[in-house]
């Protein structure tokens, strides 16, 4: 993913909602404010739920990639702490 | 002790229960909202006239079982000094029930509390050929059961893309459960005969380039009782709300004209025909 440098990543596809955004959200939270990481998931409900959940938290979706493999990575640059 | 009128004490709310004298008070609510001085009033008056306990109805509602004939007036005029009003029965216009909608719920699209205020204001207690039932849910999720409501209304987004500030990152199209969203190379193309309504592209939007209009799908002539039968949309998504108050005025008056006396409007529709009844509404959507 050339276009995309991403600082981390995590891999929630081995956990199921509601943990699906929780594990998400522990990885952001290790973050720096402007990092970008890169969080892959399952078709399905984690990709219709996470990456609300994500905005809502105040963090900047730059991409949702379809791997081709039943999974998505949605790519995230992390937003203020206060935000 | 005079003839008690136990028809107008059901109208009243006061349910006779199996217990020789003794009534389960239906209290109204709207949209399963109560304050906490209203919960208060209610614990207390159930402690002193009643056994203590209260039922939480299936409709969102609240009675207070054993209620004793004698104390009804110092009950009711207890319950109003605290703000709680008695309930109805009867063939007339019931509790509207809703979920928390908008102003609480991140999936709401509509604000269904403040939407049940004014059909209760407009409907409530209304007397007709025999129960009719309002429910309002918040959106697709349908927490409420719209559709086994006589007239159910569910909220939704009429849904419009703004190219300007999309960033193309393919999220709506993810979050989209019918597929109705295609992301092009510099366009996105929506089939609108899958669309429905749910908003999930405007909540999930990261950019905000998904505009949703606050709209009402309508379902009409559901029942859960004896006869179950799922509420029918005939109507296309309303987008405001004078028109949702003229259709259901409009159904309203079809159910008074066309039902007989003790038929729901389920029975009512499927004699007097399900065309003439879109008709009626199609009308009223356009006047």
């Amino acid at each position: 993913m050339p276009e995309y440098p991403v600082d981390e990543s995590v891999d929630i596809t081995d956990v199921v909602c509601p943990v699906t955004f929780v594990k998400a959200k522990v990885a952001m939270e290790e973050l720096e404010e402007g990092q970008v990481i890169s969080i892959r998931m399952n078709e399905g409900e984690p990709v219709q739920n996470v990456p609300r959940s994500i905005k809502d938290e105040g963090h900047q979706i730059l991409k949702l990639i379809d791997n081709k493999d039943g999974t998505c990575s949605l790519i995230v640059r992390k937003g203020r702490e206060d935000a | 002790m005079a003839e008690v009128d136990y028809k107008a004490l059901k109208n009243g709310g006061f349910m006779r229960q199996k217990q020789k004298n003794n009534f389960s008070l239906r209290l109204k609510v709207i949209g399963g909202n109560l304050t906490a001085e209203q919960i208060v009033t209610i614990a207390n008056v159930s402690k002193k006239y009643g056994d203590g306990h209260v039922h939480l109805t299936s409709r969102q509602g609240v009675e207070i079982p054993f209620i004793k004939l004698g104390d009804i007036d110092a009950v009711k005029s207890e319950l109003l000094d605290g703000g709680v009003h008695t309930g109805v029965c009867g063939p007339r216009v019931r509790t509207v029930t809703a979920c928390q909608g908008s102003s609480i719920c991140p999936s709401g699209c509509i604000d269904t509390y403040g939407l049940a205020v004014e059909i209760s204001e407009r409907y409530f207690g209304r007397e007709l050929p025999h129960k009719f039932k309002f429910g309002v849910t918040g959106c697709q999720n349908n927490c409420l059961k719209a559709e086994e409501n006589d007239l159910g209304v569910k909220g939704g987004y009429l849904i419009q893309w703004e190219k300007d500030s999309c960033v193309f990152c393919n999220v709506c199209a993810k979050a989209c459960r019918t597929n109705a969203i295609t992301v092009l190379e510099d366009r996105l193309e929506v089939n609108e005969s899958k669309c429905n309504n749910c908003g999930r592209c405007v909540k999930s939007c990261p950019s905000g380039s998904w505009k949703g209009k606050p709209s009402y799908v309508l379902s009409f002539g559901g029942t859960f009782g004896n006869r179950i039968a799922r509420g029918k949309e005939i109507l296309p998504i309303v987008t405001d709300k004078e028109t949702l108050f003229r259709v259901a005025d409009a159904a309203v008056d079809f159910f008074a004209e066309y039902a007989k006396s003790g038929e729901r409007f389920r029975t009512a529709i499927d004699r007097a025909g399900w065309d003439a009844l879109q008709k009626a509404l199609e009308a009223a959507s356009h006047a």
